[in-house]
């Protein structure tokens, strides 16, 4: 089996971060895998600036920010990047397997940094009752869509949840002229930042609705609306209060979920809360030598504190390598 | 214009497995569907359980049918059309020992009706075998020959070998007239075409009151009985190791805890009454109940373990199933009122209709060159990782893997619409991709991509489940 000193798993900025940081600090042999056919994982389709601000002290977009750390990446001779791998298998031994188009490969790692990013939370896990049709989408999806492919999901939506990518796909609807019908939340605050609630909501008079809840979605084939209806502060609807939105499109932006599905599968600790990995030291996990960063550590608003700690995963990475573990 | 001997309305699993079965014979077979795809009503929609045969009413059709098509899956069709069978056996847990002789009831009616292998079990053998099973369950009924299949996948199995067998499967074709010429032939309007055919059969599901109406009979109302079901995380694969039902009260077989065959666990159904056939919502009372009534047999079950959910409807007409020759239209058979277990029963059902056809004048000749086996589709996720290797050595695509939380690769995705996905959901079924905890959040375009690629088909056109069910509403210029 082919021997690494260290293996980072995913390529967004948090991989790309830790990777580099652990080769200033001397890993001469690292191995950084990606499933996507291009590095940046997630950033690739921000396509709207704000990224940066505290890093580079300049307003990038999130694939000029990737790119910044793409270049630093292909700089460093001792880091060999796999693209199109998909990694499918970590043992508590370190051993890492990975599917690419031709191959399963398996490699035996000194250490490993796990930076596999985050998932959505979907319709289904809130859960919203009412029909299944097409039209419901997680916010990231249709930015990808958008973004990626040029293709526009709807002609009027509502959007669930008033996370930051919610509030940038609200503004990123109206740009191509999707008419927004409403932001809804649940809770008594935005969870976004507020500077995202005046630009992509203020500016385009897109209302919020705070303390309300979409109590059903409507529709055989696609989406035809939404039932929305204020609630108390222990969240029980409010009766009377319904009230209901005509749409063809309903984009579920309720949280990310740290991806640790390998790990788990390797019997590191998990918190069943977070689904972020349990530590007792910095970026560490419960198995000696496997690190985490980024998202899938923890959630995080800014890349910026992304790439920041991830470099710190890197570091402990190249410490324990020179603490002579195998 | 061509009669066929046989036309059959409805491609769920009723009308697929009849159709498998005449395939057999030099008799030309027509499948008409209405939507876009097979097992798109009833059929996908279910708890997926090969029953062993309790529980049904002595002397009925239901009993006799389930029994003999369990015997039939887990026998020849297994093997030949290579269905994801899993026969891991059943629980009927008891919470109070006073039911312990309803229990012995259910257990010497089986037997009876030909069930193999029922015992009572203590509360000694449920720990050791069913660890997680909570401390009010006192004792169970077990039924070795229960067992669990996907069944989308078993209906596409049987289509798949009906066509490789002559039989002309119409999707997008919802018939919308009947009638019978002076000759005895009937003439089908189906997808805006006409078809003539000899033998019909209504195979129509929750729809079958409508067919009949339409040909003129006098109708068997059709009472919809929606059950909600609510999967969990492949995480919780190991939860159980057997299908564990409640005693039963009442109209239902009580919210169960199912092994899939695809290893997410889920939990339901409920069974109540509907009058609207196209109602598939679920509600916040149904998870409740589902919820409730799971973690009495398993505790440690929690609603953040559910990923999915679904409802699906039995279409009930009356206690029994309807599979009869109607005598007042001489040619025209009814296989309707196939609600639970009529997935496990399809088999046997259409035994027993190939039979009355037969016994109507339809000749059934066995053909020399049919051919019972299917080659099974390739699931990543369920082979070893040598054959993974050997796999991918063969296809480079196996290696490009293009829904993460299932597993599956372009390759299985590239195969699934050559044997005839042309939906998301089609893929969503054949594949599992999609299917798993992000929902399609990662794979989405990727899978419309490739069927943009296979199909020449524009992502404009690109459907979740047929026209209507469009994706995107336009490209950017
Ligand atoms: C939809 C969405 C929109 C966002 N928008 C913004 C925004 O506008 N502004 C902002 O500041 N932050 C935004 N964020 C937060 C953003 O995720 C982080 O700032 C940052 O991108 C996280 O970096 P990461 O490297 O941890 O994760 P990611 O960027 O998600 O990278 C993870 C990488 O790991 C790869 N990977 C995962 N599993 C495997 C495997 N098994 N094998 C191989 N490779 C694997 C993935 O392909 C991916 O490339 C957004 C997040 C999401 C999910
Ligand atoms: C919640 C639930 C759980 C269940 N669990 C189980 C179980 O665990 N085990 C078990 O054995 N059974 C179970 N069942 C029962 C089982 O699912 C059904 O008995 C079976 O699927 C019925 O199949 P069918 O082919 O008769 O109907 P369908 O699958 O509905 O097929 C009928 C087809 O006819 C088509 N059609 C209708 N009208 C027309 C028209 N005009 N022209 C052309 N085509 C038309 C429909 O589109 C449909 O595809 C369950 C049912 C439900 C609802």
């Amino acid at each position: 089996m082919k021997k690494r000193d260290l293996v980072v798993v995913g390529g967004g900025p948090a991989g790309m971060a830790a990777a580099r940081a652990a080769r200033d600090a001397g890993v001469r042999d690292i191995l950084l895998i990606e499933r996507d056919s291009h590095l940046g994982g997630i950033l690739n389709q921000c396509i709207h600036p704000g990224f940066g601000l505290h890093r580079f002290k300049a307003e990038l977009t999130g694939p000029e920010y990737a790119d910044r750390f793409v270049k630093m990446t292909a700089a460093a001779p001792e880091i060999e990047v796999s693209l199109r791998s998909f990694v499918v298998k970590l043992t508590p031994e370190k051993r890492v397997s990975y599917l690419r188009p031709g191959a399963l490969e398996e490699v035996e790692a000194r250490a490993v940094i796990m930076a596999t990013g985050c998932r959505e939370r979907t319709r289904e896990m809130i859960p919203i009752p009412g029909t299944r049709p097409a039209g419901v989408y997680p916010a990231g999806l249709a930015q990808k869509m958008i973004n990626m492919e040029g293709w526009i999901p709807g002609r009027e939506a509502v959007i669930v949840g008033s996370g930051d990518i919610g509030l940038i796909m609200a503004r990123r609807m109206a740009l191509e002229g999707v008419k927004v019908k409403a932001v809804i939340e649940i809770q008594d605050k935005t969870r976004g930042l507020v500077r995202n609630v005046v630009q992509c909501l203020e500016d385009f008079g897109i209302p919020l609705y705070m303390r309300h809840k979409v109590a059903r979605i409507y529709g055989r084939d696609r989406v035809e609306g939404v039932d929305v209806v204020r609630v108390d502060d222990n969240l029980a609807a409010v009766p009377g209060s319904e009230f209901s939105l005509a749409c063809d499109t309903v984009l579920v932006s309720v949280g990310l979920i740290p991806e640790n599905e390998l790990l788990e599968a390797a019997g590191a600790a998990i918190d069943p809360r977070t689904n972020g990995p349990v530590s007792a030291e910095l970026k560490g996990t419960s198995i000696p030598g496997v690190f985490a960063c980024g998202n899938s550590f923890k959630v995080y608003d800014l890349v910026d504190w992304v790439s920041r700690d991830s470099e710190l995963a890197g570091k402990a990475a190249a410490a324990y390598l020179a603490g002579g573990a195998r | 214009m061509k009669a066929f001997d046989a036309a059959i309305i409805g491609a769920g699993v009723t009308g697929a497995a009849l159709a498998r079965e005449l395939s057999r014979y030099r008799v030309s077979v027509l499948l008409l569907e209405k939507e876009a795809e097979p097992a798109f009503g009833v059929s996908k929609s279910n708890s997926g359980i090969i029953h062993a045969g309790t529980q049904n009413p002595p002397g009925s059709l239901k009993a006799r049918l389930c029994v003999e098509g369990n015997r039939l899956i887990a026998g020849p069709l297994a093997a030949e059309l290579g269905l994801d069978f899993i026969r891991c056996g059943q629980l009927i847990a008891v919470f109070d020992p006073a039911d312990l002789p309803r229990l012995e009831r259910i257990k010497s009616e089986g037997e009876a009706m030909g069930v193999e292998g029922l015992r009572i079990v203590d509360r000694a053998w449920l720990e050791a075998n069913e660890p997680n099973l909570g401390p009010e369950v006192r004792a169970a009924l077990f039924c070795p020959t229960a067992g669990m299949i996907s069944p989308y996948r078993f209906v596409y199995a049987l289509v798949e070998n009906a066509a490789a067998n002559g039989t002309e499967l119409r999707t997008g074709s919802e018939v919308a007239a009947i009638s019978r010429g002076a000759d005895g032939v009937f003439a089908l309007v189906a997808g805006g075409q006409e078809y003539r055919a000899r033998f019909v059969v209504n195979a129509a599901g929750l729809y079958a009151d409508r067919i009949a109406a339409l040909a003129g009979l006098p109708p068997y109302p059709i009472k919809p009985r929606k059950g909600e079901e609510y999967l969990l995380d492949r995480k919780r694969e190991h939860i159980a190791n057997h299908i564990i039902f409640p005693l039963p009260s009442g109209k239902s077989k009580g919210i169960l805890i199912i092994k899939t065959s695809d290893g997410n666990p889920m939990i339901g159904p409920t069974a109540h009454d509907t009058g609207d056939s196209g109602d598939l919502s679920t509600t916040d009372e149904g998870l409740a109940e589902v919820l409730a009534g799971a973690r009495r047999m398993m505790p440690s079950i929690s609603r953040s373990d559910i990923i999915a959910y679904f409802a699906g409807l039995r279409p009930a007409a009356g206690d029994d199933f309807v599979i009869r020759h109607e005598d007042a239209l001489p040619g025209f058979f009814s296989a309707a009122g196939i609600q639970s277990p009529g997935l496990t029963a399809a088999p046997a059902i259409a035994l027993m209709l190939a039979r009355l056809m037969e016994g109507r004048g339809l000749k059934l000749e066995p053909k020399k060159d049919f051919r019972p086996l299917r080659e099974k589709p390739v699931h990543l996720f369920q082979v070893s990782p040598e054959r993974t290797r050997e796999l991918i050595a063969e296809d480079p695509g196996y290696g490009d893997i293009v829904c993460r939380c299932e597993m599956v690769s372009a390759r299985e995705i590239r195969d699934a619409i050559k044997r005839g996905a042309r939906t998301l959901d089609g893929v969503k079924f054949r594949t599992r991709a999609q299917a798993g905890r992000c929902h399609g959040g990662f794979c989405t375009t990727r899978i419309m991509k490739i069927m943009r690629e296979e199909l020449a088909l524009s992502p404009l056109a690109v459907t979740k489940r047929g026209a209507g069910s469009e994706i995107i509403k336009d490209e950017r210029k």
